[in-house]
């Protein structure tokens, strides 16, 4: 997937703070979000201060487009202030005593651009986040969707070649981060450098990465796409984290139609339009004979393709309307005698479903590979 | 044996306050009571005396038949260009001592708060040793540039800064310890340069102490007698300040000694109430 040490970002390199040392090797292309998983502890804001030259590595480099941007061993440093770098800090970290118009002018002043150029650079991102709005308020008055934006805005506004987010969502409460996770995708979709995103959230990193990268204890213990990486999880962490099964949809009061085929019931808080269904692989019941049908329950057919063994469980990876993510404990696969081609019959409860409104109609797209 | 205390009454009105407070019982012990009134009594009863003993009648007179004008004057002045020099100096120090490391800091550290606890008119002797006409610079200021510092309003200035210029120091150093740092590493990302953060980020966010401290340093400066009066003498109209006035006022003209204290005693309660969010309310500088 590297571009060998031409295009993206290439970080190859140790990081040490006190006792802990972050050693990664990665690489980034142009237009990629690159998602970074992990408990908290394992890394990834490190992994971004480095990339933004807040904290030099020691050793191994980090080029970013072919140029170099950080080499203990050649003791090559471009300063923070000097690099293409837009980052978006966990509390934003507006600046509390500028307008948002100055927040996002802030980066154009001081990479050089004349006053008047500048407040037009930042009238340019406000509009296109559409922010113009709020261009004469302090970060004090926004709500905290607002602020993401204006945070976006800020980080684009210096026209960088590398967006660094670093939990982009975390501060949001759970009404808005649905809204805001949609527009953000948009945005991150119009980025064309690559886009490093830390997060500890699944949804977040199924519905906003195109490849992940799991960090544990300061190391790399998985990569791949989503899809890959939630069919085989490699460690009991990732299996917990990333194994959700992710599905858009339409919904009308108590039902879902899937778009990837399929129906769900859930529980009727009256939404209605594009949903994100999201269901844990846990909240699954695998039985070899139809099950008796309950009204607020859902039931199908899947045939499994292939088997996991993780730590205290094993992964089902099945085929049906719709596919499946599924662990069982190793005593159920022994005692249903499961294994691949078996046909068996899945039941969840409706309220076991967690269903996500206000998605912006794309979310059928890429990730709901995510989910087999 | 375990005392019980009766049940005593409780009055609406004391419940609901003690609700507010979210505290027990207010009342003060007495061995704690009758200190504490002494020592109001203390502060408050010379004050008091001032105001009584005051000349209310003819205290314009007494303002303006001294040299009572152009001690206030002079006082003014140097007092505001010593808090002129003290930001523009102190502050970068204050920078220094907060945001680096270096070895000796804790050293100069000490001697840049030393002035703080060190009685003035020993400054004084010290500024006299180094300033003076044959101490250690002066002579070369006097032999090279004919320069005499001692005895002029240049040594008010001097003597002024030398003992308020701390307050602002230690003022700012612990709001820039204090601060978020992380704004300025916002900033960094965004492409300011060191010198761009200091300016853009770091002095506006610090704004209330930088305020805070210039104001200590100010009315420190105005009440300056000690080194003040040992470096710079008292000549009226050059190097005699208000305090130094009220000081010799008080042998020949009480009433315009205690109409001078009168002007002082106003700018202080004038400061205490420019900086009563800060400090009045009892919370600790942010």
């Amino acid at each position: 997937m590297t571009r060998a040490g031409s295009g993206g970002l290439v970080v190859e390199a140790e990081v040490t703070r006190g006792s802990f040392t972050l050693a990664v090797s990665l690489a980034a292309n142009a237009g990629e979000v690159l998602g970074l998983l992990g408990p908290n502890g394992a890394g990834k804001s490190t992994l971004l201060s480095a990339v933004a030259g807040l904290t030099p590595v020691s050793a191994g480099r980090i080029t970013l487009d072919g140029q170099v941007m950080d080499d203990a061993d050649a003791g090559t440093f471009v300063e923070a202030s000097g690099r293409p770098v837009g980052f978006v800090f966990q509390n934003y970290r507006l600046f509390p005593h500028l307008t948002v118009a100055d927040n996002v002018a802030f980066s154009p002043r001081a990479r050089g651009l004349s006053r008047r150029a500048a407040r037009s650079a930042a009238s340019h991102w406000l509009d296109r986040l559409g922010l113009t709005d709020l261009a004469d308020r302090k970060p004090g008055q926004l709500s905290g969707g607002q602020a993401q934006r204006v945070a976006l805005a800020r980080a684009l506004a210096g026209q960088p070649a590398v967006l660094l987010l670093d939990e982009p969502l975390s501060a949001l409460d759970a009404g808005t981060r649905l809204d805001v996770q949609a527009e953000l995708r948009r945005h991150l979709a119009d980025f064309t450098g690559p886009c490093l995103l830390v997060t500890h959230d699944a949804i977040e990193a199924l519905v906003l990465a195109d490849r992940l990268v799991v960090l544990e204890g300061g190391r790399i213990v998985q990569e791949g796409t989503p899809e890959q990486i939630a069919r085989q999880p490699a460690t009991d962490y990732v299996a917990k984290l990333v194994g959700l099964n992710l599905y858009a949809g339409q919904a009308d009061g108590s039902r879902v139609a899937l778009t990837g085929g399929g129906n769900f019931v859930i529980t009727d808080h009256g939404q209605h339009g594009d949903v994100l269904v999201a269901l844990r692989p846990s909240a699954v019941v695998v039985s070899t004979e139809p099950p008796q049908p309950g009204s607020a329950r859902n039931t199908w057919p899947a045939k499994i393709t292939g088997l996991t063994l993780l730590a205290d469980r094993v992964r089902l990876n099945l085929e049906g309307q719709p596919s499946a993510l599924v662990d069982v404990t190793p005593a159920a696969v022994a005692e249903l005698s499961l294994s691949p081609g078996s046909q068996v019959w899945l039941t969840t409860k409706a309220t076991e479903l967690e269903v996500y409104s206000g998605s912006d109609g794309r979310s059928a797209e890429p990730h709901d590979a995510a989910a087999p | 044996m375990v005392t019980r205390t009766a049940p005593s009454h409780l009055t609406a009105r004391e419940r609901a306050r003690r609700a507010a407070r979210g505290g027990a019982s207010q009342s003060v012990p007495a061995p704690l009571l009758a200190p504490a009134l002494i020592a109001v009594a203390f502060l408050v009863l010379p004050l008091v005396g001032l105001l009584v003993r005051a000349p209310w009648r003819h205290i314009g007179a007494a303002l303006s038949g001294s040299d009572a004008t152009q001690a206030l004057v002079l006082s003014l002045w140097t007092a505001t260009t010593t808090t002129a020099i003290s930001l523009v100096i102190g502050v970068p120090l204050a920078w220094v001592l907060a945001r680096t490391r270096f070895p000796g800091q804790r050293l100069l550290r000490a001697l840049v708060t030393l002035p703080l606890v060190l009685p003035p008119v020993v400054g004084g002797v010290a500024l006299l040793l180094a300033f003076g006409r044959t101490g250690l610079i002066g002579r070369y200021l006097n032999s090279w540039f004919g320069l005499t510092i001692p005895f002029t309003p240049l040594a008010v200035v001097m003597a002024e800064t030398f003992v308020a210029m701390p307050f602002l120091i230690i003022t700012v150093e612990g709001a820039l310890r204090s601060a978020d740092q992380g704004f300025e590493e916002a900033a960094a990302t965004l492409g300011a340069k060191r010198m761009a953060v200091f300016r853009r980020i770091t002095v506006p966010m610090i704004a209330p102490s930088l305020g805070a401290g210039a104001v200590l340093c100010w009315a420190r400066a105005l009440g300056e007698f000690g080194a003040t009066i040992t470096f710079a003498g008292s000549f009226p109209g050059q190097t005699e300040t208000m305090p130094i006035a009220v000081y010799y006022a008080l042998e020949s003209d009480p009433d315009a000694a205690i109409a001078l204290s009168l002007v002082l005693l106003l700018v202080s309660v004038v400061v205490l109430v420019s900086l009563r969010d800060r400090w009045l309310r009892g919370g600790s500088v942010p």
